[in-house]
């Protein structure tokens, strides 16, 4: 275990936890302000990715294919809303977790329709390719260092509009208390449709900056869902703030636990039993961290505050 | 009215006359093939009649009710995995697995509410699913392969799939009888009371907290046995069997018969097997129409399959 091994995995934690925040950062949104369980929200991650795939290998440019995408994702994820979701909001959350499951079969049959059974690769620019030393003794990709600046870049900006902006204000307002939002005038479910595509569009963006790594493929959403809500749990529903602690929280815990578990155990039971048991151990440690936070504060670690 | 309860219980005296009479019929006109639909079918039931109880009656909405399904099958592939094929003994390891784990996971999923409680049950799958992919001596992503089928006393074979099947109908028959026992019972009052209003159930004196965990229990319980059979019927298990999407079959079948009717379950996995047959062998693109299917269901089916016989027969008096 040494020092240059430690820092790497600890900056590739901090970019899962990234990519999980601009995932989570909608969903936790959408939950809290109009109480609405979204299944179908890692369908956009996959389907940005997808859109961005198709529009690199066209364009031959990786910057203007998210440029172009990001509106598109946008659009998607407005008209979802239109057509789907703003039917579900005053149905009890068993008929909203059923439809929403019942899109994600919808957009994963569509994706594979439009783009066949195989994932997506698409190169990266040539100059974000290639290694960056860091404190003078590591070498990280400098793409994956894009992907943590660019998530910290959404991250602040998105605070600075919850935070310091009047629709950030009338957001906020909403999370707390719907109705009374709507009895002061503020057209609520026109703002909600607004921060439901943006949350796609988020959702989306993450989808097209961890493709070029991973590939764009069928099912990438729902893995990143499942881990996206265990980040939400965690984190409090409806908190944005809570939704970035919690990511980076889940994003290093990930990590390190699946880089360094078996070392770790190593150092308590024999070579063998932390070999075999390591994996399976290092898999459920996100959902064991949940369950302990969970046990101890079922209602997350920064609740907002209602009524 | 008396016109409608005929219509309703003639739909389900129909469903279960057919299915006790399944292999005949499938021998008459010669389609052995569907006697592994059926058999599929009536172990899927006894899965969805579980989660009837939990979810239909208790109000609990467990996303994580295949992972059952699942430990049930290990309960099987592992013990077969080093040469033990003895039924009984299998059969007590899934009791005691899925006793333990929807135990504890139901004593920290149970101190939470409505969403959270859907999603955590959900994180537990996950877990296990996960766990069980990483396991390299079990097989991890590829699962086992089961030689043998469970050996059984008295000399009954599974490894005849007519008795396989009878098997299998028996024990969803078995279970629906406790099910209707038990929500009739004051178990079952006090299970229906805390989830329309637990708070007034908890004033009126009631620890809902421990009735609902033995719910909780009494379900994972009975998923696993389906689970058991599930694995001994396939011959083969994998991770794949707690695979999240399971789940939300298992709910999609409960709801679509009527969640909290006695025969929804039946009903519902019914039409779920046959929906999936027929799309299946129509396109490759099933699931798109699938999904489509499930959304419509939502939006337009109240009630269930079970919910619509029932508003047929008061109109049709």
């Amino acid at each position: 275990m040494d020092g240059a091994l430690v820092v790497v995995q600890l900056l590739n934690g901090i970019q899962l936890g990234v990519l999980l925040f601009l995932v989570a950062a909608g969903l936790t949104l959408v939950f809290g302000i109009m109480d609405f369980v979204n299944l179908a929200h890692g369908a956009l991650y996959m389907i940005g990715a997808f859109i961005c795939a198709s529009l690199t290998l066209a364009l031959d440019s990786f910057l203007i294919a998210i440029a172009l995408a990001l509106p598109a994702t946008f659009i998607v994820g407005y008209l979802i809303e239109r057509v789907f979701i703003c039917h579900l909001y005053h149905r009890d959350h068993l008929d909203q977790v059923l439809a929403t499951f019942g899109l994600i079969l919808v957009f994963d049959t569509l994706v594979h329709m439009l783009w066949g059974p195989a994932g997506i690769s698409y190169p990266l620019p040539n100059w974000m390719n290639g290694q960056v030393n860091l404190f003078g003794f590591v070498d990280f990709p400098l793409y994956r260092l894009l992907i943590i600046f660019s998530g910290i870049t959404v991250a602040i900006g998105l605070y600075f509009v919850i935070v310091r902006t009047k629709t950030g204000m009338l957001i906020r307002a909403g999370a707390s208390n719907r109705t009374m939002i709507s009895a002061l005038g503020v057209n609520i479910n026109q703002l909600f449709r607004y921060v439901f595509a943006t949350g796609a569009m988020l959702a989306g963006f993450a989808g097209m900056i961890i493709a070029p790594i991973t590939e764009a493929s069928i099912g990438m959403g729902s893995d990143i869902l499942l881990i996206a809500f265990v980040v939400i749990i965690i984190g409090g529903i409806g908190s944005i703030r809570g939704a970035l602690i919690a990511s980076l929280i889940v994003g290093l815990i990930d990590t390190m636990g699946r880089s360094f578990l078996d070392d770790l155990m190593k150092l308590f039971v024999s070579n063998q039993a932390a070999e075999t048991s390591a994996p399976a151990l290092s898999a459920m440690l996100v959902y064991i961290l949940m369950a302990a936070i969970l046990f101890f504060r079922p209602q997350g670690l920064f609740p907002p505050k209602t009524r | 009215m008396i016109a409608g309860l005929k219509l309703h219980g003639g739909v389900v005296v129909a469903i279960l006359l057919l299915l006790a009479f399944a292999p005949f019929i499938i021998d008459w006109i010669d389609k052995p093939f569907y006697l592994d639909l059926v058999t599929r079918m009536v172990i899927l039931a006894i899965a969805a009649a579980s989660l009837n109880l939990i979810l239909g009656y208790g109000g609990m909405i467990s996303f994580g009710h295949a992972a059952y399904l699942g430990i049930g099958a290990y309960s099987i592939g592992i013990p077969a995995y080093y040469g033990e094929y003895d039924g009984l003994y299998q059969l007590a390891i899934t009791i005691i697995a899925c006793g333990s784990f929807s135990l504890l996971t139901g004593y920290v999923c149970l101190r939470t509410k409505g969403v959270y409680f859907i999603m955590i049950t959900l994180a537990f799958a996950q877990m296990m699913f996960f766990a069980l992919v990483s396991i390299e001596e079990y097989g991890a992503d590829d699962g086992l392969v089961i030689d043998l089928r469970s050996e059984l006393p008295f000399g009954f074979s599974l490894e005849n799939s007519v008795s396989m099947y009878y098997l299998c109908f028996f024990i969803l028959l078995f279970f629906l009888f406790i099910i209707h026992r038990l929500v009739n019972s004051r178990f079952g009052m006090v299970i229906r009371g805390s989830a329309v209003n637990d708070s007034r159930m908890q004033s009126l004196g009631f620890p809902t907290f421990r009735y609902r965990l033995l719910c909780f229990v009494i379900a994972g319980v009975m998923c696993g046995v389906a689970g058991w059979l599930l694995g001994n019927f396939t011959n083969f298990i994998s991770p794949e069997m707690m695979d999240w999407t399971r789940s939300g079959e298992l709910i999609f079948i409960v709801v679509l018969g009527g969640a909290g009717s006695l025969f929804g379950p039946v009903l519902g996995t019914a039409a779920f097997v046959l929906i999936e047959e027929v799309l299946s062998g129509f396109t490759i693109y099933w699931q798109l129409y699938f999904g489509l299917f499930l959304v419509a269901v939502v939006l337009f089916v109240r009630g269930g399959l079970d919910g619509l016989l029932s508003k047929f027969s008061r109109s049709d008096k």
